[in-house]
This record gives C-alpha cells, structure tokens and sequence, in this order.
C-alpha cells in the first residue's frame, strides 16, 4: 500500500500537523510519502524529508500554489492519485477546503477528521460535535481522509527521504486570491500551544482580554476564546476553539468566563488538564475542570497573574 | 441569478446527544429535530441576495424523510422561493448528497448554490466542496462576507490564520461560516404564507444517483468521559496544584 500525506505549510515553514498526520499514516501500514504543493518552498521540503518513515517527498512549486487554493491543489494531486491507495492530509481550514473536490473527482467518499486507525480501512471519527465517537469502514478501493493532528503524536525527525520535483501544474483557475488579513501575535499558534487561555463572553469587551493576554505571556500560552467572544466582537474568528472553529488539546486549558456550551467542549475537553474560572458555580464548564475556581474573572485572572509573578513566572 | 440553497434536518443543537446502548448509532427518537445552524445562514444569505435584487430565484432542497418537508418549510417561511424534497429515508453520504444536488443544479440552471460549511450532525464538512468539483465550479469555502460584482463574488473566508478573501466567478460554490450573518425568525404572516409556496417531489432515482453508502458505520460509542475536579479557593492554591501536575 502506497499513502500520500500533504503537508501542511506557509511556503515557510512545515507545520507540526504534518508530523502528526504522518504518524497516522503510518499506522495504516505501507510507504508513506509527502506532497509538498506551494510557491518556494525548498526549505518545507527539506524539512519534510527529515521525518522519519517518510519513503520520498514530491515537490510541486508553482505560482498557483502559493495559497493552496482548492482548485489549484485538486490540479496538483488528482493525477498523482494513480500511484496511490490512500491521501491523507491534516483538518486544517487548508485540508478541509481542497480534500473532499479530490474524493470527489476519483469518487471516493472522504473519512473526515479521524482520531483514530483501527487498521488500512477502519477508523474512529468524532461525530454530533465528539458527543459520539464513530467506528466506519470504507468500501472504497482509494482511502481519502483528513486526520485531526491534536488525537496523534507527531512523528520524529531523522530521516533524509529523497526530493523528487513534478512537473508545473496549468495553474489556471476562476477562482483567485485577493487578500488576506491574518492574526500577527508572538504568542504560539493556538494548535500547537502547551498551554492556552481562553476567554468567553464573560469577558465583556475586546479590551478585557488584556488581563488574559498578561497571563498567558508570563505561561508562554496561547490565547484562544468561545465563540460569543468572536462573535461579539472580543477578538478575531481565528480564535474561535470549538466544533466548528480550532480543536485543541494541551497540556494546560484555562477557560475563562466560558459556561462551557458542548460546542465548546468539543473544541478542548481532550486537554490534559483543564481548569475554569467562572463566577456561576453551576456553569456546565465545571463538570468537565480538573480545578474550579469559582469567582469574579475581573479579579481572579489579575490575582493569578500576580501569584504567577510572585512565583517566578 | 438563480441560488440554490440545500438545507438539512438535524439532531437540534440543544438537545443532549444520547449513545444507544447497543452501540448502533446516536438515538434520535422522539427529540427535537430542526434545521442545521449553517444552512440558515445560507438561507438568510440567499434571501439577503434576493432583497437587493442579485438574485432572481431562490429554490431550497433537502434530501431526506417525509419530515424533512418541514425544513423546507422552514426556509420557505425566511423568504425562499420555493422548495425541492428528494424524499429517502436512507441515510445519505455527502458524496451522494453532492450527486443529487449535481442534478438539479443542471436541471434548474442554478448559477450559485450556498451551503453552510458542516452539519452539526456527522461534521463533514465536504458537500460543497464535492459539489464544487462534480460541476467543475470554482469555491469559496467558510464564508464571512460575500459581494457580487458582475460575474464575481468576492468572499472573505475565516481560514486558521484569519481572514482570506478571494474572488470567483460565477457559477461557483459558497459554504458559509457563523459570521456571515444573523439569521432571522419567521414572521407569522411569513410562516402562513410558506404553507402556499410550493415543493416539488423528487426520489434519488429521479436522478438515476446510487446512493448506497461507502462507509459502513461498525459502532458508535461514548467519547471517553471527565469528570469534575476539585475547586480551588484562590490563585495561590491554584498555581499550586498546577506546579504539582507539572503543567506549568
Ligand atoms: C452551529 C453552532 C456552532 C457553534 N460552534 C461553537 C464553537 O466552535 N465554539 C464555541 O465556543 N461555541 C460554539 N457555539 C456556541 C455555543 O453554543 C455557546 O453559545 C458558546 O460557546 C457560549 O460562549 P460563552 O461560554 O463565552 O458564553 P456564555 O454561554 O454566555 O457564558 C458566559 C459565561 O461567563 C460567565 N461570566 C460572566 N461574567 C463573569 C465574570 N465577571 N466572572 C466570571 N465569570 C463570568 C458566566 O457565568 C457564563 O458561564 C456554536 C453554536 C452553534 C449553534
């Protein structure tokens, strides 16, 4: 069995989330090789080809890669599926565009979002917002399946795996990027943060979400929030951690002013340790905490702040 | 402009999701069913689009059991046209869905079709994108703003990093995402005269679409659970146990 894994990337740098969807390639059993699609994207490569298991990297570099646009990658990956029973890419807003146009095309149904590999054709998906795990089976002979990186580890580095370059895709589409507005913090990506805090509507306004931003600085945290804080306004929808915005799982969840919605715990209850500051001790979020701290958030966040402080943080 | 709206009957977003004990699926036996979240705002969209004269026809479709009428209904009560019930009562795969949906957008001559980016039930998240590639149409995926000029729609989407816009010209695809917009209540006037609008009868074998599904489900369990914690009285005790777990 032969298993195509695309990684994931900003043209940069490779992204921790395809070690991890590597690591569940890996699990299916077969060679495993990495499609590296975008616009100079040598460095990716070589990273790429340091992962262990990984057999060769295919390299497509090409102007009309440059933003993974879902047409673009269909070009790309479509013909090189001839050479492979299985394409797996990770739950990214980058894989969830393009992934299901390739099932599609080779009329594959695609396994979404699988926490886990039961064998080459059986997997464990979360279902009804992860209040239910599905086992599946797929019938179909090409596997096509997005694979959530916060449910595997992600694979080691040590490997040299050669580079193999393909040809130019067309590279003509009616769909075109125009622009984009991303988040600039200096604090670690929301997905990949050992620790994160976040805030609810609890939080009453955009500028409240200092006293968090004070916290999660002296942690080295994330800072990540429910969607009524997106939604009022809080803070940007990157933000948003839940069913239908960013699955996270560190070490350390702090939720602050979040009553703690399923939608919500859909988004972090797989954290290691989680812990919820809320002022109604019979917010839903307290079923779900390792540690409660039941009080106003305008003055505990800052009391824990100053404790942190105090300890050396 | 022609908009085609599909919209789904779901497992409410309220209601508590119960595991049947046989481990055979997600027990959906007299609880409150309504339509998916992101299907009215694809709704509202389209009849937004509507009201400022960009779209000409809004049909709404849905695949499903005779009660998924009711869903139809539902939008037709928000301003749609008028509706399309593909009656089954299998359950439908978002590969077939998007076959059957194929059809009808040649059928009817459909320039846009809008659905919300996942229902709340299995969370696939694919229809659109399916759809996308079947008709070979371009995409503009978790949408949170959309402008039409001319044969362009330019969509701002929410992407992990932020806000990505891009434009596509038309026919093409939109998913939409919770930001796009508010979704607004029925009217009582609007609802009575939802009741004359009309809703054509479709099977999938209208379409000639084998919608045999590809995965078949083995079990559905509980996700592991957690349990309450301890409460903790002040910051100090808290940090505390957070050095003790070695978290910090
Ligand atoms: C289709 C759909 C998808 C959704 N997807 C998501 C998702 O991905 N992520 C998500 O988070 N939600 C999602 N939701 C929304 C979800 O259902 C809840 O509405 C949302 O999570 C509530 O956010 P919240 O906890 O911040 O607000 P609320 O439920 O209003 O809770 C606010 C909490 O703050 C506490 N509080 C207020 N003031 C203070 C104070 N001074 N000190 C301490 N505590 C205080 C209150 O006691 C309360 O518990 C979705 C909903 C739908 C329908």
């Amino acid at each position: 069995m032969a298993i195509l894994v695309v990684a994931e990337h900003d043209n940069e740098t490779l992204k921790d989330a395809t070690h991890k969807t590597v690591t569940a390639a890996i699990a299916m059993g077969g060679d495993v090789d990495i499609l590296v699609a975008g616009k100079g994207v040598k460095d990716v490569c070589a990273e790429a080809s340091k992962i262990t298991g990984v057999r060769k990297v295919i390299a497509c570099d090409h102007v009309s890669l440059k933003r993974q646009l879902a047409e673009a990658m269909q070009e790309v990956i479509v013909p090189l599926m001839d050479d492979y029973d299985a394409l797996l890419a990770p739950d990214t807003t980058t894989g969830k565009n393009f992934m299901p146009r390739i099932a599609a095309k080779l009329d594959v149904m695609q396994i979404s979002s699988i926490t886990g590999v039961e064998s080459a054709d059986t997997f464990v998906r979360p279902i009804y917002a992860g209040n239910a795990m599905a086992t599946v089976q797929s019938s179909d002979a090409t596997k096509i399946i997005t694979v959530r990186p916060t449910a595997f580890a992600a694979a080691e580095e040590g490997g040299s795996a050669p580079v193999e370059v393909i040809a130019d895709p067309s590279g003509s589409h009616r769909s075109e990027f125009v622009g984009e507005e991303l988040s600039k913090s200096d604090r670690p990506e929301l997905t990949a943060a050992k620790i994160v805090i976040s805030g609810g509507r609890g939080m009453g306004s955009g500028e409240n979400f200092a006293i968090i931003e004070k916290v999660a600085d002296k942690l080295g945290a994330a800072v990540g929030a429910s969607r009524a804080a997106v939604d009022a306004g809080f803070v940007p929808n990157d933000y948003q951690v839940g069913q239908t915005g960013k699955v996270v799982a560190p070490e350390l969840y702090i939720a602050v002013g979040i009553s703690g919605a399923i939608q919500h715990l859909a988004g972090m209850k797989d954290s290691k340790i989680i812990v919820a500051i809320n002022k109604d001790e019979d917010a839903p979020i307290f079923q779900v905490a390792d540690y409660g701290w039941v009080a106003d958030l305008f003055t505990a966040v800052p009391e824990l702040e100053a404790e942190l402080a105090k300890a050396g943080y | 402009m022609k908009v085609l709206i599909p919209v789904k009957r779901v497992l409410d977003y309220n209601v508590k999701v119960r595991v049947k004990s046989d481990e055979s699926g997600v027990d959906l036996a007299n609880v409150k069913m309504s339509m998916n979240p992101f299907d009215e705002i694809s709704v509202e969209q389209a009849v937004r689009m509507q009201e400022a004269g960009t779209a000409t026809e809004t049909i709404a479709v849905s695949i499903g059991p005779d009660k998924a009428q009711e869903t139809i209904r539902t939008s037709l009560a928000m301003g749609i046209d008028r509706g399309i019930h593909v009656k089954t009562d299998a359950e439908v795969e978002p590969l077939a869905v998007a076959k059957i949906l194929k059809s009808i957008v040649e059928a009817e001559g459909i320039d846009l079709v809008i659905l919300g980016k996942q229902a709340i039930d299995d969370d696939s998240n694919q229809t659109g994108q399916m759809l996308g590639a079947l008709m070979d149409w371009p995409q503009a995926t978790f949408a949170n703003t959309i402008e039409k000029d001319g044969d362009n729609l330019t969509v701002g989407r929410e992407v992990d990093g932020g806000i990505q816009t891009v434009k596509v010209s038309l026919p093409a695809i939109v998913t939409t995402d919770l930001r796009l917009n508010e979704p607004r209540y029925a009217s009582l006037p609007n609802i009575m005269k939802a009741k004359r609008k009309p809703i054509d009868a479709k099977t999938p074998e209208d379409f000639g679409v084998d919608i045999a599904p590809r995965l078949s489900t083995l079990k559905v369990a509980e996700p592991a659970g957690r349990s309450a914690g301890v409460k903790v009285e002040d910051a100090a005790e808290l940090v505390a146990k957070l050095k003790d777990e070695g978290v910090i």
